[in-house]
């Protein structure tokens, strides 16, 4: 399409973009990201578009389901020697090995419907909560999802593409658990801010290095977020190695145990199994301040026309260098976030071999939440649900755990080239400005 | 005889919109046709048609009275069709021979390049039309005007005889259009066909045999030069009546404003962009710097706005001293400031209007309380400035990037003149923009000055230039030509100092109706 045509469809209709030529789509390319999909004032833009906005991620995950139930059969010998008897024979195996798998997906996901039902009806607690056990799970898995998935998306949202969220993961681990340790006699009440406190200073400390290098030199936060990754994970290993600083000294390659003072509360204490805790609370709180601070604050407003526009951010007066700085600090606290919750909910304490692969799941979920808030949780639930029900899966349908790596892995290529979606589904393109650009600030 | 070129009922449809609606043009041979049109008339849509870059949904093309199927550019230039866009398409670092063989060069046994040949056929063009090329000279050390004529040479060498120029005159001083006409004039001579494409309306006026109007995508009108005037032009362009110079009431210019001495600017390669100018801008004066692009223009706007760092120099701003100060320091001494390039520096185009309207308030009370951006306060104020500037939107929440070029700029002239300002800097303000758009930019700006802001206008267009301004600025090469009065600037004397040719009378540097003391 020529500029002159689009400028003249311009005329006709202010609904159509007036100018598709590439220097403009290069030079400003990021789209709102559905801020006004939760401002409750603002009733105008069509809902058809947030609907549409939502299109591609489901479809998405449809699709990746399809092509893993493909994988399920391909790699089950039953269905091979079920065709071998005859094709139908086969179909029906297929269907079978299918079936069973993702029921047993989705029980390990969200617990089996008929107990639940069952317990409710009882009106029994322990048993309610025996039911929802799998339910928790979720929730637990999803909880440092969502912290880690909030970094990189306020990454994006400011214009940076935050590769470090494991590093600074890391980084905050060891502060969290220092000051989780370190301090004795405390009460809860101030020992457990602190020690979160501490993560989220950690992690935004490590997250401004490539910040300020970025903002000071220009040089590029990808390469310098990755390079800090690999600095902070044998930073950890020196801490955590046997006869490192802060290994237990009996001779194991883990921190010391964390002060019950530093505990994040579970959230059903009686049930010692339920590991769900106040971190998940926690998460969503943080989420909802995260949206705020986005989208309703003169900081939010700064750090997203940076991330749209840099350019026209300096026009406006803003201090684009320092933007940087602030963006990937609020980054890495959020990041920081993610180890703390782990340590001071779940694990309490830190083993060197830490390896949780956060950092880099966290990006996916920010792809897939479109750089929203509200987006990423609901991202982070399901990457929740896909890793609790995996679990089920393999121990139950004994289909093997990694088929939700290649799950993840599908959504993740298909949100991050929609086209492949969009020519599957025949689903049309939103106009430039209502569609989000989810690779912005890649280059 | 047949006419060379006659196009018959040409409809283009794009996704929701009619391009071109069976459009009807003929081309006599030896003849100039004019195509006028405002941006988006469907000038570009129509001759890319021609070109094969496009394929018609409906109509048939002739090409000297048989019926011409063109698919791709190729069939196009078999036809003699040529075009030359409105940007060059040249190597800069390759000679004009290599250029123009570029894509059928002549060879000599095993595949050896023959510059000779071609160089001597170069020459011969050259010399038939008048257009004073050395074969030999490398693209990047021509000015615009002749590596215009390059492009020209490279048509001709493709034996075409139907010229499409398209905005030809866009990046010419007003010297080089008057070449870039006799050139025309000694083609259409020798049988050679033009189709002139534009929308300054003196310039179709002057060299078309015929002139036809396209407003969206349709032929309103189809004229001779003899039987039409420019006001009658532009009418038909815009569907509507048009002033088309601001009227400007006489004013006395009250004190400087904007101040600037002996500043020296590095450009982007390295070399001084600007070069040691001074000059001041007085409130209740427009000063219009003229000047073909590229001579330091750009980089002195963006040090007076804060985007830049100057080398050495002062600029004041109403006494505040702004040198090298940021560009949120700049902006609340009182400066206004609508950029040269739109889209990248002056709107952030995924952002609803609304948001693109506090740009430069966001942080202030009443958007701003704390840190708390306020909905009602940022509502209401988009939905005055829409109303009181008049754009056209569907709503203050529709993202900018879906606005036209038009209503963009009316966006930004809203955000930036409805506060208080004392300096008003704006870089190219109508570029790309329809005649409506224009005259009410203009209107804009007449405005600030009356209120007795200082306005500083850079523009490409002479014509804007002469009729906004109260004093001329040239630039040339990063200096300063000359500083003249509008009332006595002509437009030749305007083109000699563009082209670097110092004026006679000394630079007046404040406004010649300051009352002596």
């Amino acid at each position: 399409m020529n500029k002159e045509a689009h400028e003249t469809d311009a005329r006709a209709s202010t609904e159509v973009p007036s100018d598709h030529d590439d220097a403009a789509s290069d030079r400003n390319t990021g789209t709102e990201p559905t801020p006004r999909a939760l401002t409750v004032h603002e009733p105008k833009p069509g809902c058809r578009s947030r609907l549409r906005t939502l299109l591609v991620p489901l479809l998405a995950i449809v699709t990746a389901l399809i092509i893993g139930a493909l994988v399920i059969v391909f790699t089950d010998t039953s269905v091979y020697a079920a065709f071998e008897e005859g094709f139908l024979q086969g179909i029906v195996q297929a269907l079978v090995v299918i079936i069973r798998a993702y029921s047993a997906f989705y029980v390990g996901a969200f617990g089996d419907p008929g107990q639940i039902l069952g317990a409710l009806l009882s009106g029994d607690t322990t048993r309610i909560i025996r039911a929802v056990y799998p339910l928790t799970e979720t929730l637990r898995t999803a909880t440092p999802y969502i912290f880690a998935g909030l970094a990189v998306a306020v990454g994006f949202q400011g214009g940076l593409f935050n590769i470090g969220a494991e590093g600074q993961y890391f980084i905050a681990g060891l502060t969290t658990v220092f000051v989780g340790y370190a301090l004795t006699g405390l009460p809860a009440l101030i020992h457990l801010p602190l020690a979160l406190l501490a993560g989220i200073v950690g992690g935004a400390l490590w997250a401004a290095i490539p910040g300020y290098l970025k903002g000071k030199t220009g040089a590029h936060e990808v390469i310098n977020t990755i390079m800090l990754n690999y600095i902070a994970f044998r930073f950890a290993e020196y801490m955590l190695d046997v006869g490192g600083p802060m290994a237990r000294g009996d001779g194991r390659p883990v921190s010391p145990e964390i002060q019950p003072s530093a505990y994040l509360p579970r959230l059903f204490p009686g049930q010692i199994q339920v590991r769900l805790n106040a971190g998940f609370l926690l998460a969503l709180l943080v989420a909802w301040g995260v949206w705020w601070l986005l989208f309703k604050t003169t900081i939010g407003y700064e750090i997203r026309t940076v991330g749209h526009n840099p350019r026209a951010a300096k026009y406006a007066g803003i201090n684009v260098a320092r933007n940087y700085v602030i963006t990937m600090a609020i980054s890495g606290g959020l990041a920081g976030l993610a180890a703390s919750t782990d340590i001071l909910g779940v694990l309490r304490f830190m083993p060197n071999a830490f390896h949780s692969g956060y950092g880099f799941d966290a990006i996916a979920l920010a792809l897939l939440g479109k750089s929203h808030p509200l987006g990423v949780v609901l991202a982070s639930l399901l990457f929740g649900a896909l890793r609790a029900g995996a679990r089920n899966m393999q121990g139950i349908a004994r289909v093997p755990i990694d088929i939700t790596s290649i799950l993840q892995g599908l959504i993740i290529v298909f949100i991050a080239a929609p086209e492949i979606i969009r020519l599957i589904y025949r689903v049309r393109q939103l106009p430039k400005g209502e569609e989000i650009d989810l690779t912005h600030g890649w280059g | 005889m047949p006419p060379v070129l006659e196009l018959k009922g040409i409809t283009k449809r794009f996704p929701g919109v009619l391009a071109n609606d069976s459009i009807d043009l003929t081309l006599e041979e030896g003849q100039v046709v004019g195509l006028l049109g405002e941006n988006g008339a469907g000038k570009s849509t129509l001759m890319n048609i021609l070109y094969g870059l496009y394929n018609q949904d409906e109509g048939e093309i002739f090409v000297r009275g048989e019926r011409a199927h063109i698919e791709e550019p190729n069939d196009a230039i078999a036809l003699g069709i040529g075009m030359v866009h409105q940007h060059f398409m040249l190597v800069p670092v390759l000679t004009v021979t290599e250029n123009v063989m570029l894509g059928m060069e002549s060879t000599r046994r095993f595949g050896f390049l023959n510059r000779q040949v071609a160089a001597r056929r170069i020459r011969d063009i050259s010399d038939r039309y008048g257009l004073g090329v050395d074969p030999e000279a490398v693209i990047e050390d021509l000015p615009l005007g002749i590596q215009q004529r390059v492009e020209i040479i490279k048509l001709l060498y493709r034996s075409a005889d139907i010229l499409i120029l398209d905005e030809p005159t866009a990046v010419l001083t007003p010297q080089e259009v008057s070449g870039l006409f006799e050139i025309i004039r000694s083609l259409v001579a020798q049988g050679k066909s033009v189709i002139f494409i534009s929308h300054k309306l003196r310039e179709v006026l002057e060299i078309s045999n015929n002139i036809v109007v396209l407003r969206r995508g349709r032929v309103v009108g189809s004229t001779t030069p003899e039987e039409s005037n420019e006001r009658d032009l532009a009418a038909m362009m815009v569907g509507r009546d048009v002033i088309l110079s601001v009227p400007k009431a006489a004013r006395e210019p009250e004190q400087p404003v904007l101040r600037v001495e002996n500043l020296y600017v590095r450009g982007d390669q390295d070399r001084m962009a600007v070069d040691g100018v001074t000059f001041e801008v007085w409130g209740g004066e427009i000063v219009g710097v003229a000047g073909v692009q590229g001579n330091g223009q750009t980089e002195l706007v963006e040090v007076l706005t804060g985007l830049r760092k100057s080398d050495a120099g002062r600029v004041t701003v109403d006494g505040v001293d702004v040198t090298n100060a940021p560009p949120r320091k700049i902006t609340e001494a009182g400066t206004a400031h609508i950029p040269e390039d739109r889209q990248r520096d002056g709107l952030v185009l995924a952002y609803p209007i609304m948001q693109n309207l506090i740009l430069n308030t966001y942080y202030q009370p009443p958007i701003a309380k704390g840190i708390r951006i306020q909905e009602e306060p940022m509502r209401e104020r988009a939905e005055r400035l829409v109303n009181e500037y008049d754009v056209r939107t569907p709503s203050i929440f529709t993202p900018v990037g879906n606005l036209s070029g038009g209503n963009q700029q009316k966006v930004i002239v809203a955000r930036e003149l409805s506060n208080p300002v004392k300096l008003t800097i704006a870089a190219q303000p109508t570029r790309g923009l329809d005649v409506g758009s224009i005259e009410y930019i203009h209107t804009e700006l007449v405005r600030k000055r009356d209120e007795g802001a200082a306005v500083f206008v850079v523009s490409a267009e002479l014509d804007e230039v002469l009729s906004l301004a109260d004093r001329i600025l040239v630039m040339f090469e990063g200096r300063i030509m000359g500083i003249v009065p509008a009332k006595t600037a002509t437009k030749e004397a305007l083109g000699l100092m563009m082209a670097g040719i110092k004026s006679e009378g000394e630079a007046t540097n404040k406004p010649d109706t300051r009352r002596e003391a």
